[in-house]
């Protein structure tokens, strides 16, 4: 089991002829991904490699069902195709996308919502359910199937602590990346919630960074509401308040949304949460009793 | 992005509101001139991007020409907070009857532009949030149907304003909800917005934070303060770098932002005191990193550098070239420790065998290596 993707999913890539939208989608087929159509305005009629072109969302969910979809096209560019993917009744639209303007996606966020369908990201590296599926830009070699689910904010530190996971055994159901933008269509409580009902999840590991209080309402989640164990890390301790470090959403406003606030919340909601990258593979061993 | 005052109001003026007449001076002279021209006391005003002005003794009342000349002499050349101030706002003065607070801001955990207002205006609301939280009063707008009046109306009942500038109040406050949607701002922010001893209302300050991510629809980078900027920071930006100077004397060079903090934090961890923070993003181009370690170097504390790469689907062995042809262009004598993982890390290793490097396979091992070779 898993969680959002897996052999069943079909998926749909958005700005498939772009360079990103090429190299990624030969990338998840490489992975055994089920990309069974692209969409280019203009460009319908033609062939990616072995997969068919579509000039909108709505033709080719009609002629492929598809079912998923990973968004590949540049900021200016994203909403709309956020929009018509979801208009075209795909139940899963991941944006990876960096750069989308924060006042748009306050409405967007809205419109997924009320149309019954779910955004991950933007500014998100996408999913994984190892041995599966795999939507987004995620190295697939890291990833191993397991028990263990992964919510993180963040990309190559994501990727870090997948690859110790594996490395130490511990194989994963779905490893999420939520994205790294203030904000996103999916939460932390979000993905929690998912993993929870996932039977094949053991136990959850949640990535976080400085910035907002995503953490900290996951925290109260954790406590009310989480039967299975959670560890997490929070990067950012060393980051001074007021500088945006890298992504939109990191940053500290004032002497709110600190890692050292973060960490704590956690911390009193039960939470095992570590010290580096490695010690959240030490931590997730000890909560599974391996 | 922080704009200036006077930026925020020239922005503002446009939708109509009560902002006292100004003027922008960066000389004394300039000043007297605007004094002059206004005929009435004027506050002369610091132009820097940040908070606490006036307790620095950067804001002055002037009664005359005179004053406003010598108050923009004092003011001009100050350092606030590592600030050096190098323009001023000369304003008409205001009388001050009472002061309030209100803002729109885009609020991360609703998901809506979130319009504040309070009665307890002209200090810091971060600070009024933390001791009197419930005297900030906050309403959502709709995120498809905007801010409306009776909302606005609600905050000026619970702030008090007395029932004739209610009116007023809520064409401010639709004002401020505009320009968020209109200028991509994630902040504007008015405090004081005061009541004139005479019974008018005024803006008598202005803030704006304009979000990066719209920059490709606004023309942000002519409002951008080059001169306030951090030389490295302004070039790593003109790069494509994310780069943030901190204090200590380990530099990294990393790819990703998460896996930068987290690197960070663990040469803290291990004693050690980083001396940026710096995302070189994907691909690890040779000109990107040859820049990075242009700028890491030109902090004369830095003792050695830390490069943290998780290549993923980026090749190592590119990533490798990329650093080696940096350093033929970066030469250097600070010890450099590397780590490189991903798709063909052995290779990329082997590459770098030539340079005079110290190769780490685990995150730890270098954080610990970096800290220890920076000691020597």
């Amino acid at each position: 089991m898993s969680i959002l993707v897996d052999r069943t999913t079909r998926l749909l890539v958005q700005g498939i002829t772009g360079r990103e939208g090429q190299f990624h989608t030969r990338q998840m087929i490489a992975y055994g991904t089920k990309v069974v159509a692209g969409v280019t305005p203009g460009r319908g009629g033609q062939m990616m490699d072995d997969v068919p072109v579509f000039n909108s969302a709505k033709e080719a969910v009609r002629t492929t069902g598809a079912n998923t979809s990973v968004i590949f096209v540049p900021a200016p560019f994203a909403i709309d195709a956020i929009i018509e993917n979801v208009d075209a009744g795909l139940g899963l639209v991941v944006c990876i996308t960096e750069g989308i303007p924060t006042i748009d996606m306050l409405r967007t966020y809205h419109y997924v919502r009320e149309h019954g369908a779910r955004l991950v990201g933007p500014n998100c590296p996408g999913l994984i359910t190892p041995g599966e599926c795999k939507v987004g830009i995620m190295p697939g070699y890291i990833a191993r199937p397991g028990p263990v689910g992964l919510v993180s904010r963040s990309g190559t530190l994501t990727y870090e602590v997948v690859n110790h996971l594996s490395q130490a055994g511990l194989g994963q159901t779905t490893c999420l990346g939520i994205g790294g933008d203030p904000i996103i269509g999916t939460s932390f409580i979000d993905a929690l919630s998912l993993f929870e009902a996932d039977p094949a999840t053991e136990a959850v590991v949640l990535i976080g960074e400085i910035g907002g209080s995503d953490e900290e309402q996951a925290a109260a989640y954790i406590a009310t509401s989480m039967s299975k164990p959670v560890v997490g890390f929070i990067a950012g301790r060393t980051a001074p308040p007021g500088k945006r470090m890298g992504h939109a959403g990191a940053i500290i406003s004032g002497s709110s949304g600190t890692a050292v606030e973060k960490m704590r919340a956690l911390a009193d909601a039960g939470v095992n949460v570590a010290e580096s990258p490695a010690e959240v593979a030490t931590l997730v061993a000890k909560v599974l009793g391996r | 992005m922080n704009i200036h005052e006077y930026q925020a109001k020239q922005l503002l003026a446009p939708y109509g509101l009560p902002i006292p007449r100004f003027g922008v001076a960066d000389t004394p002279a300039e000043a007297r001139a605007i004094a002059t021209a206004f005929g009435v006391p004027v506050v002369v005003k610091a132009q820097v991007l940040v908070g606490g002005r006036g307790k620095a003794g950067g804001v002055k009342l002037a009664n005359s020409p005179d004053e406003a000349e010598a108050a923009a002499r004092l003011i001009l050349g100050m350092n606030i907070k590592g600030n050096v101030v190098r323009r001023v706002l000369v304003s008409e003065a205001i009388d001050i009857g009472k002061e309030y607070y209100l803002g729109a801001i885009i609020d991360r955990a609703s998901k809506r532009v979130v319009v504040m207002a309070s009665e307890e205006g002209g200090v810091e609301i971060e600070q009024v949030a933390a001791l009197r939280p419930e005297k900030i009063i906050r309403v959502q707008a709709d995120p498809f149907l905007g801010l409306f009046d009776y909302q606005a109306r609600e905050l000026a009942y619970a702030v008090g304003l007395p029932l004739n500038l209610v009116g007023d109040f809520v064409k401010v406050a639709k004002s401020l909800y505009r320009a968020v949607t209109e200028w991509d701002a994630t902040l504007v922010e008015i405090n004081p917005l005061v009541m004139a001893a005479n019974g008018a209302l005024w803006a008598l300050d202005a803030k704006m934070v304009l979000d990066d991510n719209s920059a490709f629809r606004h023309e942000f980078e002519q409002l951008r303060d080059v001169e306030a900027e951090d030389p490295f920071e302004r070039e790593a930006r003109e790069m494509g770098i994310s780069y943030v100077k901190l204090d200590g004397n380990i530099g990294c060079v990393v790819n990703g932002a998460g896996l930068a903090m987290a690197t960070m934090d663990l040469i803290k961890l291990k004693g050690g005191e980083p001396a940026n923070f710096l995302d070189i993003g994907g691909g690890a181009k040779a000109d990107t990193v040859a820049a990075a370690l242009r700028i890491i170097l030109s902090d004369p504390k830095v003792k050695a550098v830390l490069f943290n790469i998780f290549g993923g689907i980026t090749r190592c062995d590119e990533v490798a070239r990329g650093i080696l042809s940096a350093l033929e262009k970066v030469p250097t004598k600070v010890p450099l420790v590397v780590r490189l993982v991903g798709t063909n890390e052995k290779e990329g290793r082997e590459i770098l065998k030539q340079a005079d490097m110290i190769t780490a396979t685990s995150m730890d091992e270098a954080a610990a290596l970096v800290v220890e070779v920076s000691r020597k």
